[in-house]
């Protein structure tokens, strides 16, 4: 097991900018996370919170500033696993023709040779990431005939099976029933323990006060960044969500 | 005189097969649909549909040109084909104009190009043939060139075939591990125009998107694994083609026509009849009387 340094940065995400065809999505963001740290991001929709994981994940390319994973590039970082990308339940096809476990066998693609042929060690890391995400009786249930809590832990589980340091997590908690909400945060906890780095993305206030140490408020750019007991304020929450207040906000969901 | 032969279902088969050209049509037909059916899974799982109609259409002044010249008509077809997707990128990216409608003004207009230069080059280029294919005149140069670019996509389709169908599937995912989502976007548009090359002789150039569009939804139809969707897609398109061969000998129908029908109506019927996503549900059906 390679030892875990708690002082040397995750992530470190300096100025960076993105656009789209001179469309500006994110302008001089920064971030910095360590090991062990889950944070959250929070904003709008349309915020540049999906834009700021492909920036992290090297699916776009910044216009402006600096990332750095681990202290090494992007490329380097994409090459050596490191990153693993837990999609929407939206964000996928649901009725591609594959299994559970095919969909977690992906999670070992970067690391095999150019045909993709499984050997001992990836089909035993696809094993143990399903029992972990509690899905062993579905392993070849085509992901269309799956729950919408249970597809969300079969992506879970390809980037458990990845072996990742940094998860980056867009809507965890949307669309997801109690059970499997009670097994992520239960994950949550040991992959913390593990020293793995945490970015998610959510429109739950009450899940960024229950599990996240950091949160990062966007709109377009940084609105506020740090720890979530001083950062997570209303003021900060209405500047982030243009000017709507929080009541408004909490109101409904809590 | 022909109603006579049908009486026997072994010379109905067995007659067309003692002329070499039906030999070769059947076997060279075959091949192409293998081709074409095994690219097909992935142009349905990705949405391409519209994109292989693009490509299909644009290869026709790439063959024109190169017929006149007297290069291989597969590479003049490959430049026409990526060129057109590039442009298409391009277009897109430069004005407000809406994908579909880019694609339809770009595939039409060299399509358009291509009828046009073979109007002015007087050759020996049978417009009829390349619009409508003509399986049974195909010529040896013909045949070794075609085996040989079928062979290239298969090997080229089994060798990235996971990576491809990560690509399909989720390529964001695929760039987070580090895999080279360009290349496969170029290989997959690669391995389009050369298969709607391929395909234009058994079927012509308007007709050929069938080829790579109806085998792979049917197959989706019946299966919810990937392989055995190749698979299908695959078998599906090699019955179909030399069903519509015999039926084109036996009638006196236009083959290219024949084909595709055939095609149809093998997705029709998985439509109606496929255990789990067929309108009728079969599976259901025996399992409420069991």
């Amino acid at each position: 097991m390679e030892t875990i340094n708690y002082q040397n940065f995750r992530i470190e995400a300096e100025n960076i900018c993105v656009d789209y065809n001179g469309k500006v999505a994110l302008y001089d963001a920064n971030l910095r996370l360590k090991p062990g740290q889950i944070c959250g991001l929070v904003g709008m929709n349309g915020a540049g919170k999906t834009t700021f994981f492909n920036a992290l994940t090297g699916f776009v390319n910044i216009s402006k500033g600096k990332i750095r994973i681990n202290g090494e590039s992007v490329r380097s970082a994409q090459k050596d696993q490191t990153i693993a990308y837990v999609p929407q339940n939206e964000g996928i096809d649901s009725q591609f023709p594959v299994s559970v476990w095919d969909v977690v066998m992906m999670g070992r693609y970067g690391s095999m040779n150019i045909f993709r042929c499984p050997r001992e060690s990836d089909i035993q890391a696809v094993k143990d990431a399903i029992e972990r995400v509690d899905l062993t009786d579905h392993l070849s249930t085509p992901i269309g005939n799956l729950s919408g809590g249970q597809r969300k832990r079969t992506f879970l589980a390809r980037a458990i099976a990845q072996r990742a340091s940094i998860l980056l997590l867009d809507e965890p908690f949307s669309g997801v029933d109690i059970r499997t909400e009670k097994l992520i945060s239960e994950l949550f906890i040991q992959f913390k323990n593990e020293g793995k780095t945490i970015l998610l993305s959510t429109h739950d206030m009450i899940h960024v006060r229950e599990f996240c140490d950091l949160v990062l408020l966007i709109n377009k750019t940084v609105v506020a960044y740090g720890e979530t007991s001083e950062v997570f304020t209303p003021e900060n929450i209405t500047t982030t969500f243009g000017g709507i207040s929080p009541d408004f906000l909490f109101g409904p969901e809590s | 005189m022909e109603l006579c032969s049908f009486l026997t279902l072994d010379s109905f088969i067995t007659d067309p097969l003692t002329h070499e050209f039906m030999r070769k049509a059947l076997l060279m037909s075959s091949l192409v649909a293998a081709v074409c059916g095994f690219l097909s899974s992935y142009l349905t799982l990705k949405g391409w549909a519209l994109m292989g109609d693009a490509v299909s259409h644009s290869v026709m002044p790439g063959v024109v040109v190169a017929y006149a010249l007297g290069l291989p008509f597969s590479l003049g077809a490959f430049i026409f084909g990526v060129g057109s997707v590039a442009l298409i990128g391009f277009i897109k990216q430069k004005s407000r104009v809406k994908e579909d409608t880019v694609i339809g003004l770009v595939f039409t207009g060299f399509f358009a190009l291509g009828i046009v230069l073979v109007s002015k080059i007087k050759s020996n280029i049978d417009l009829h043939s390349i619009l409508f294919g003509s399986p049974l005149g195909i010529s040896l140069s013909d045949v070794k060139q075609t085996i040989f670019i079928s062979l290239l996509v298969v090997i080229l389709l089994s060798i990235f075939r996971k990576d491809l169908m990560l690509y399909c599937f989720d390529p964001r995912h695929a760039k987070t591990v580090g895999i080279n989502v360009f290349f496969l976007h170029y290989l997959l548009l690669t391995c389009l125009s050369l298969a709607a090359v391929v395909g234009l002789q058994s079927v012509g150039i308007i007709l050929v998107v069938a080829m790579l569009i109806t085998p792979g939804a049917t197959a989706y139809l019946i299966t919810d694994k990937f392989d055995n969707m190749t698979i299908i897609s695959v078998l599906s398109a090699i019955i179909s083609s030399i069903i519509g061969i015999y039926i084109s000998f036996w009638f006196d129908l236009e083959t290219g026509g024949s084909i595709v029908l055939a095609q149809t109506f093998i997705f029709l019927f998985a439509f109606l009849f496929a255990p789990r996503y067929g309108i009728f549900k079969f599976k259901k059906f025996f399992a409420g009387y069991k």
